[in-house]
């Protein structure tokens, strides 16, 4: 949006996969962009997509089942999802990484640290094995590990989570990517650590000038420190999206709003949250129209207004029962999807 | 025996330390340190917080509190009664008045059990109530946690997680308690989720009027629940505070460090400090105060004394040479 050629351009991805009780849509028409050196926090709760987005940017959902019905992952200018399967496999790792959530889990329980994070320059025959070992050390050392000699000859299991955090982001940043996709980097570990990793993240933006970053996270509170800009998402697509300080000052979508709301803990001891009714539907019965509108407050309002008899034709609520909103530009650069919204801040322009 | 000031539960001096083999093939045995000298009241009708990192025994002292695990040392009193050593039909007729809600609502609940079991389970174990008053009893309760009527004839798996929970907190309070301990109750729930739950807590609290220890290792929601919150440290507390005062002006380094490292989305302005190292194993906890290598105020006495719970500012109690 800010540029003309953005390092990363999603635009209308639709996945679905196909299970035993039939096609499941998990992202119904994505788009985002990310420009060089920006970090883009991608939030959600669970079983929205964000992961699923992750993925497919890399390539890495298996298929099948999962299968790409729409859309384009424009990177540089290519698009990734039409690449074969060998330059895709150059992409990752040297231009495109990815840490996980659960480094153990990541991590090659047989392999030692060392061997992991040298294999990442033998694997790309980026130089030979001594020079390799040498700079897996140095990567090591910039990314904060105590010791590094040592740890190089030890393996996962003989670390703590915040190390092998640290392990999975040396590796990660070993190609020098252009773009760093974090899903959850820290959502497995204790906040004094959290901090840390949080802290180490935020050295390596700024050493590595140009590296954009995908943060995935369900933690507010990590993207408000950590984000550039923000993109919330609900049900496989994207509610609102807008830079960060504007999202937290001048939430549009209902969905936001009540997500901020939600939040415990903004001052001690007030009664009730303000909790956003209902749950998220199942994505195997997802309703027609705006996947928010049985939760919405806005639409529950105009409901009710209905049945007063004060609104005759109901033409709000139908219009978030029939259709599904588009992302609409509030703001330059803040966009969100709702027909509420869009009626009532937008009416005039149309 | 009186427990002296009244309070509802109160633990005293308690130790656990629990046996592990130095490795799979090892005869030498260890002491995992999970409980090393803790004392803490929680009072009628109120909601301790107990908040800590991973490791830090939080956990466990929320067993023990429930005499769910034997401590090794120390007391117990429930209602101003030495429940320490109690057992049989005595410690039965106890236990009716205590309760847990646990994390994970998709491992606590019995698959098996259709949810108006689960839910009348504990009135049917006390015999209180016909098998058809029970039915009618479990419809209710289950109505008054939020979910349908016709929830108590299905089985855990057909509920998503919040539900679950409710299931959860309706078995707990089906007995009318006076101490519910919630471990972690909405760790494994989304933030939407988290806040429902919250909120039925709260209201259920002020109905039944029961007291809540509630361990989390999320400070937010620590903030939102608790009148008094205690921080645990690798078996040991750092401070015990009223919540607005403690989220205020945090005395103790590691609780002002904590704080520091939470995003806390606006609110109180925040310090910057980010605690260097990582948190030491409770096997070999370190010498003197257990914070000491990770704290930046610390000096030559920390290494070798450990400091005790007092008062330091009215009402406040920290464990540190510095505060």
């Amino acid at each position: 949006m800010k540029m003309a050629e953005p390092l990363l351009a999603v635009s209308g991805l639709k996945i679905a996969f196909r299970t035993e009780h039939g096609v499941l849509r998990a992202l119904f028409g994505v788009s985002f962009s990310l420009a060089a050196g920006e970090t883009l926090g991608l939030v959600g709760e669970s079983g929205c997509g964000k992961t699923v987005t992750a993925l497919s940017i890399l390539r890495l959902l298996p298929s099948p089942p999962a299968l790409v019905e729409e859309g384009r992952v424009g990177f540089r200018g290519r698009d990734l999802l039409s690449l074969s399967e060998e330059k895709m496999c150059a992409v990752r790792g040297k231009e495109i990484s990815m840490i996980f959530q659960e480094p153990m889990t990541s991590l090659n329980p047989v392999l030692t640290i060392g061997e992991q994070v040298a294999e990442v320059y033998t694997a790309h025959g980026t130089c030979g094995k001594a020079e390799a070992a040498e700079r897996a050390q140095e990567w090591l050392r910039r990314v904060k590990m105590p010791d590094p000699p040592r740890r190089m000859r030890e393996y996962p299991h003989q670390m703590s989570g915040g190390m092998r955090q640290r392990a999975m982001i040396a590796m990660a940043l070993a190609l020098e990517p252009s773009l760093l996709i974090a899903d959850e980097p820290t959502t497995a570990l204790d906040v004094t650590i959290q901090a840390q990793i949080l802290e180490l993240l935020k050295d390596m933006r700024e050493q590595e000038r140009k590296m954009a970053i995908l943060l995935i996270t369900h933690d507010l509170g990590v993207v408000h420190e950590f984000a550039d800009r923000v993109a919330i998402m609900y049900l496989g697509r994207i509610a609102e999206i807008a830079n960060t300080p504007d999202l937290f000052a001048d939430p549009i979508h209902p969905y936001t709003q009540g997500l901020l709301r939600s939040l415990p803990g903004r001052t001690v001891g007030e009664k009730r949250l303000p909790s956003i009714p209902g749950t998220v539907p199942d994505l195997h019965a997802i309703p027609p129209g705006c996947p928010f509108a049985d939760r919405c407050p806005f639409r529950q309002k105009a409901l009710e207004r209905f049945r007063a008899g004060e609104t005759p034709g109901g033409d709000e609520l139908s219009v978030c029962d029939r259709v599904d909103p588009p992302l609409e530009e509030y703001a330059p650069g803040h966009l969100a999807a709702c027909h509420y919204q869009k009626a009532r801040r937008l009416g005039g322009r149309e | 025996m009186n427990g002296g000031n009244g309070a509802l539960l109160s633990l005293e001096n308690i130790y656990k330390h629990f046996p592990v083999r130095r490795s799979f093939f090892s005869r030498e045995m260890l002491k995992v340190h999970a409980i090393d000298g803790v004392s803490l009241d929680v009072p009628r009708g109120k909601t301790v917080g107990l908040v800590g990192e991973s490791g830090c025994g939080k956990t466990t002292l929320g067993r023990v509190a429930l005499r769910l695990i034997p401590p090794d040392a120390g007391c117990i009193r429930f209602g101003g009664r030495d429940i320490t050593h109690m057992s049989g039909e005595e410690l039965r007729r106890t236990r009716r008045m205590m309760q847990i809600i646990f994390q994970d609502p998709y491992s606590s609940l019995n698959p098996r059990m259709r949810v108006r079991d689960i839910v009348g389970e504990g009135w049917f174990v006390h015999g209180m109530g016909s098998r058809r008053e029970i039915r009618e009893k479990a419809a209710r309760l289950l109505l008054r946690v939020g979910l349908s009527a016709d929830a108590a004839d299905k089985y855990p798996h057909e509920f998503s997680g919040g539900q679950r929970q409710r299931i959860g907190i309706a078995r707990a309070i089906a007995l009318s308690p006076e101490l519910v301990v919630a471990d972690e109750p909405v760790s494994a729930l989304d933030v939407s989720v988290q806040a429902q739950i919250l909120n039925l807590m709260k209201d259920i609290q002020e109905e039944y009027g029961m007291a809540y220890l509630f361990v989390s290792h999320d400070l937010r929601v620590i903030r939102h629940v608790s009148d008094t919150v205690a921080v645990m440290y690798l078996g040991k507390l750092m401070e015990v505070s009223p919540a607005e005062e403690l989220f205020r002006r945090p005395l103790h380094p590691y609780t002002r460090s904590l704080l520091a490292a939470v995003p806390m989305l606006g609110g109180a302005p925040q310090e910057k400090i980010v605690l260097r190292g990582e948190i030491p194993s409770p096997i070999a906890p370190p010498p003197g105060c257990r914070f000491h290598t990770r704290c930046f105020m610390a000096q030559k006495v920390c290494e070798e004394i450990c400091p005790l719970l007092r008062e330091s500012a009215p009402g406040r109690l920290t464990a540190c040479h510095f505060v």
